[in-house]
């Protein structure tokens, strides 16, 4: 059987992650390839409403990359972002989906290695979750 | 010229919108002279072969409320659509899924096993026994319709042209939303028929919120003697306020607010807001465990969190359904 290849979605800091990531890159460290990079401005720019949407769309698992606490470019970002990401779990669980799959890491420009290694760490995660459970409203009615 | 045709129908509904139609009171008699009813099974002796045999697109304007969750009402949401001109939405659980679309937390076989089986502690079924959408008696095959495994909105079904929300619609808004099509005075189809405000847009008490909002308690209504006239967040108590639609009183505060209760969300969202939940979460994020924010732990978030006691029944009260991932999940067993 073909292994399972899961669709990641990366939500990244531009101040830090986001540079991690291509610190990665120009190390030529390798890890899957799976996760699609969006590049915001701070962590906290990432509503629960990007993530929900991007679960819905069918993303299997979603990262965000943020500042350590203490470096966040808007000062407070990350705090927020890391109470939102506490809360929203919650109501993913209620929403029957399994909670690890979603991650928010710190990672600074500095730190390309702990980029590579959480890619590869959350991916594996995820390809054993297997994919989104998804909803099919037209199946649903045909089947009463 | 003569009088436009209207129709009304339920679908997974209590009969309170029924009831928001009723009151109208002596306006309903206006109305009535405007309109002739050719549709109205909850109020007058109409049968579904009646619908049947109209032309298509011969009834002007009809008003369905109810969630769709059943064949029966799947079926009549489809005939009613091809017979009418213009199909509104009435009332939350038709616009959003409603208090019945919170039965998409669970699955179509739980929900049996509550209501039929051995989890109801009130039933005596020791055979285990369903409703069927066939069953054979000595008098011959008995029919019903099916049960879905998950709520639908009704434009989830059918093609919407307007919406009239609300828990029930407010009779002022009915009853500018009649003249409106009887004057042919009409926004883009698609629209909701209500401000596009938010309810704290439109509150007394959104002055009495301070300029940061910083709470490190969640209070729940019935636990606390709610002050009258502050803000229900500047309590701590979980108020949906910033991400309903206001309209559900013409003028001032929303009507829970009045009887100093939080807002529940029944009016649904304004147009900016895409999802209930994911953006009371960002709310609530940003106003809770703000004060020395940097000495949050995990666990101390956790902790902070656990407060808010079934954050997706309260954020999604009225519009599970319409949500972006609509009902519950099953991960595999792993
Ligand atoms: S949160 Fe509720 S009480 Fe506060 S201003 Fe908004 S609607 Fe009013
Ligand atoms: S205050 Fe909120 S829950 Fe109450 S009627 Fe108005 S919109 Fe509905
Ligand atoms: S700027 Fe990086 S998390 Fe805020």
């Amino acid at each position: 059987m073909k292994r399972f290849e899961p669709k990641i979605v990366c939500f990244l800091c531009k101040w830090c992650t986001y540079a991690g990531a291509d610190l990665a890159g120009t190390s030529r460290l390798k890890y899957p390839a799976n996760g699609i990079v969006i590049k915001t401005l701070c962590s906290s720019r990432i509503d629960s409403e990007h993530i929900l949407h991007a679960f819905a769309r069918g993303s299997d698992g979603i990262f965000i990359g943020g500042c350590h606490p203490g470096d966040c470019h808007y000062q407070t970002g990350n705090y927020k972002t890391k109470r939102r990401i506490v809360l929203l779990k919650r109501v993913l669980e209620q929403m029957g989906i399994n909670p690890d799959r979603l991650r928010l890491e710190w990672i600074s420009a500095s730190e390309g290695n702990k980029f590579a290694r959480q890619m590869t760490d959350f991916t594996e995660q995820i390809r054993a979750l297997g994919p989104i459970p998804k909803y099919d409203r037209k199946e649903d009615i045909s089947n009463g | 010229m003569a009088k436009p045709k209207v129709a009304f129908y339920w679908c997974a509904s209590c009969g309170g919108c029924e009831e928001a139609i009723i009151d109208l009171n002596e306006k309903i008699l206006e109305v009535a002279d405007l309109i002739n009813i050719v549709f109205w099974p909850c109020a007058m002796d109409f049968k579904y072969a009646d619908v049947r045999k109209m032309a298509d697109q011969e009834i002007d304007a009809c008003f369905i409320n109810g969630a769709i969750r059943t064949d029966e009402q799947l079926e009549m949401a489809k005939l009613l659509r091809k017979k009418s001109k213009m199909v509104i939405s009435f009332g939350a659980c038709s616009h959003l899924g409603g208090i019945p679309g919170l039965a998409n937390f669970y699955d179509k076989h739980s929900i049996f096993d509550v209501s039929y089986k051995a989890a109801c502690p009130s039933i005596e079924n020791p055979e285990n026994i369903v409703p069927e959408t066939k069953v054979k008696v000595p008098e011959g095959e008995l029919t019903l319709p099916a049960f879905h495994n998950t709520v639908k909105s009704l434009d989830q079904v059918v093609t919407v042209d307007y919406y009239i929300p609300g828990c029930s619609p407010a009779p002022y808004l009915t009853l500018e939303a009649i003249h409106k099509i009887l004057a042919n005075d009409l926004p883009a189809k698609g629209s909701v028929l209500a401000p596009d405000k938010s309810l704290c847009d439109v509150c007394s008490r959104n002055d009495t919120k301070p300029e940061k909002l910083m709470l490190d308690e969640i209070n729940r209504i019935s636990l606390v003697d709610a002050d009258p006239e502050k803000c229900f967040l500047a309590q701590g108590i979980i108020c949906m306020g910033p991400v309903t639609r206001a309209g559900c009183r013409k003028e001032g505060d929303g009507r829970c607010i009045t009887v100093n209760m939080p807002c529940r969300g029944c009016y649904g969202a304004p147009n900016n807001v895409k999802d209930v939940g994911g953006k009371m979460v960002s709310a609530l994020a940003s106003i809770l465990g703000v004060e020395n924010e940097e000495d949050y732990d995990e666990e101390k978030i956790t902790k902070l969190m656990d407060q808010i006691v079934d954050p997706a029944g309260t954020f999604y009260r009225f519009s599970l359904p319409v949500s972006m991932l609509h009902r519950t999940r099953s991960e595999k067993q792993i």
